[in-house]
């Protein structure tokens, strides 16, 4: 179980890894000690009021480091698309229950839709070979990380909207046709129809599925109920209870 | 060192910084960061009779310099925030303070007579709520429906009163003036301001409910003006919120005549925030030779 901190913490490496999207290494040994796949940090942008929450791509715990991957798309991932290497972020983490653990477990599927796909990578790097891993992306121009995913497991499928990458279309179309074995479990981050897909699947083939969700947040800490998500249990808070939730459990209607 | 402590309503608090209500849980989400004991006291999240599953997301939105927010009051119920959240805090070095809303004069009646009896130190009553459509703002928006209820509730609650006003009225200093008439002993105030976000994109509001309460740093100018006019115009003590970031904003509410002071959204952008303020406030008094907080309140000069 970690425990919440804030602090400044310098960033150490940052690349434009595609156009708008953005990789920062982060330097908080304290974190990385702690964090866990799944969990998010979130992140003081400027002047602006409200934190903004982002998922933790890759933690190194024995270097200190964790990496985090955005799009810039409002105002504060604006703000923060600026900084340069060597400033500092004011930031509370790590955040949020994380994956849980799935040492007995043969085939960790993970799905990543989009900006979604960051956080899977961790789940990567602890999970390896073990690891079939499926990336949507809209087009070519937005796709990432699809190299360093290679690197961990051969079983790497893209899929582009326009098939400018991959596969023409969606990431559900080689999900489906991949054969889970006995004992998988499905992992996923990305916009909602995609993770109302994959419970569908989830149901249908009786396989686990751990969803990541996101939602406007306020405190980030449990403390206002500003980013609930329903449940089958009621309204849990995204940052607290979740943000990732078993998705049999999850009502997504709105 | 000065001496921070100050006495509303024959409760004594260590310091006179309370974390707001529905902005602190309910006192132990932070217990990462500082112990709870830093704070004078805590009001803890709006809690009604019956468990209240709150208003269909996004709750949440941005404005500049604050927010917007429509929780609609999701809380377990009176009986658990008695039954678990309450003897969670006992043994915390912190004022307890239940807030406690309703969506009738009964509902309110019988939460209040359940939390009298309960190790709660102080209860806040919570008649301006914006985002529920029964009970909170539709009780404090006029001094009438305001001074029934405290009326009723005077009757049967036990602890200390303090009403938390809307700003959403025409005129906050009549529906003190009546609330103190029918008992409190002492007001808080301001609740949020009512205001909404559009998405452009979508041409729909950002939040669900349409529009919420408005928080943070901007309300500040409004939040100090109601309690300079409510201070005057009452004899209880006003513990004044909205907008309240620095140890400064701390001493212009309690220059204004706020006798203790709530801190609600700066939270969400500086957990330490409310750590911060009582240490910037206790050197300010140090620096200006001020012995006791409670020697500034209502010291504004005006013209």
């Amino acid at each position: 179980m970690s425990s919440l901190k804030q602090n400044l913490y310098p960033i150490s490496e940052i690349n434009e890894i595609a156009s708008g999207i953005f990789s920062f290494r982060i330097s908080c040994p304290e974190v990385a000690e702690e964090a866990i796949p799944g969990q998010f940090v979130s992140i003081l942008c400027g002047e602006f009021t409200l934190r903004r929450p982002i998922s933790i791509c890759e933690i190194n715990r024995e270097e200190g480091w964790i990496r985090i991957v955005f799009e810039r798309r409002g105002s504060g991932t604006d703000w923060l698309s600026q900084r340069k290497v060597g400033d500092t972020l004011d930031m509370l983490a790590p955040i949020g229950n994380g994956y849980p653990e799935f040492d007995d477990k043969s085939k960790i599927i993970l799905v990543g839709g989009g900006i979604g796909v960051p956080p899977m990578l961790a789940l990567a790097k602890k999970y390896k070979d073990k690891c079939a891993v499926f990336l949507g992306f809209r087009d070519k121009s937005k796709e990432i990380l699809t190299d360093e995913f290679k690197a961990l497991t051969p079983d790497v499928f893209v899929a582009t909207e326009d098939g400018s990458s991959g596969s023409k279309g969606f990431i559900t179309a080689p999900l489906n046709e991949y054969d889970f074995g006995e004992n998988a479990v499905i992992c996923a981050c990305g916009p909602i129809p995609l993770l109302k897909k994959l419970a569908e699947l989830s149901a249908e083939k009786n396989i686990p599925a751990f969803i990541s969700l996101e939602e406007r947040m306020g405190c980030s800490a449990g403390a206002c109920f500003g980013c609930v998500c329903n449940t089958v249990h009621g309204y849990k808070r995204v940052c607290k209870d979740g943000p990732v939730f078993n998705s049999s459990e999850v009502i997504f209607d709105g | 060192m000065a001496d921070l402590s100050v006495n509303i309503a024959g409760v004594q608090f260590k310091n006179p910084v309370i974390a707001a209500s529905g902005c602190f849980g309910f006192g132990l989400d932070y217990e990462d960061l500082y112990p709870v004991s830093e704070l004078g006291g805590v009001s803890l999240k709006g809690t009604t009779l019956d468990a209240k599953p709150g208003n269909i997301p996004p709750r949440i939105a941005e404005t500049y310099g604050g927010m917007l927010n429509s929780v609609g009051l999701q809380n377990p119920g009176v009986d658990n925030l008695i039954n678990v959240h309450l003897p969670a805090l006992c043994g915390k070095d912190t004022v307890k303070i239940a807030n406690i809303a309703g969506k009738d004069v009964d509902t309110y009646i019988r939460a209040v007579e359940k939390v009298s009896d309960s190790c709660a130190d102080m209860i806040e009553l919570n008649i301006s709520c914006p985002n529920v459509k029964e009970g909170g703002l539709a009780f404090g928006a006029s001094p009438d429906t305001a001074a029934s209820l405290v009326k009723e509730v005077r009757k049967v609650c036990k602890k200390p009163l303090m009403v938390k006003l809307s700003p959403n009225v025409t005129d906050i200093v009549s529906i003190a003036r009546a609330v103190e008439a029918e008992g409190a002993d002492a007001l808080s105030l301001i609740n949020t301001l009512l205001g909404m976000r559009i998405d452009i994109r979508s041409r729909k509001p950002i939040l669900h409910n349409n529009v919420g309460g408005m928080s943070g740093r901007a309300v500040f100018p409004v939040a100090l003006r109601m309690v300079w006019q409510t201070a005057k115009a009452v004899s209880i003590p006003v513990v004044g919120m909205g907008g309240i970031a620095t140890w400064e904003d701390a001493v212009e509410m309690l220059l204004a005549g706020a006798s203790a002071l709530q801190v609600g959204a700066a939270i969400f952008t500086d957990p330490y925030a409310p750590v911060k303020i009582v240490s910037g406030l206790n050197k300010w008094l140090d620096d200006n030779n001020i012995k006791c907080v409670s020697d500034i309140v209502g010291q504004v000069k005006c013209y």
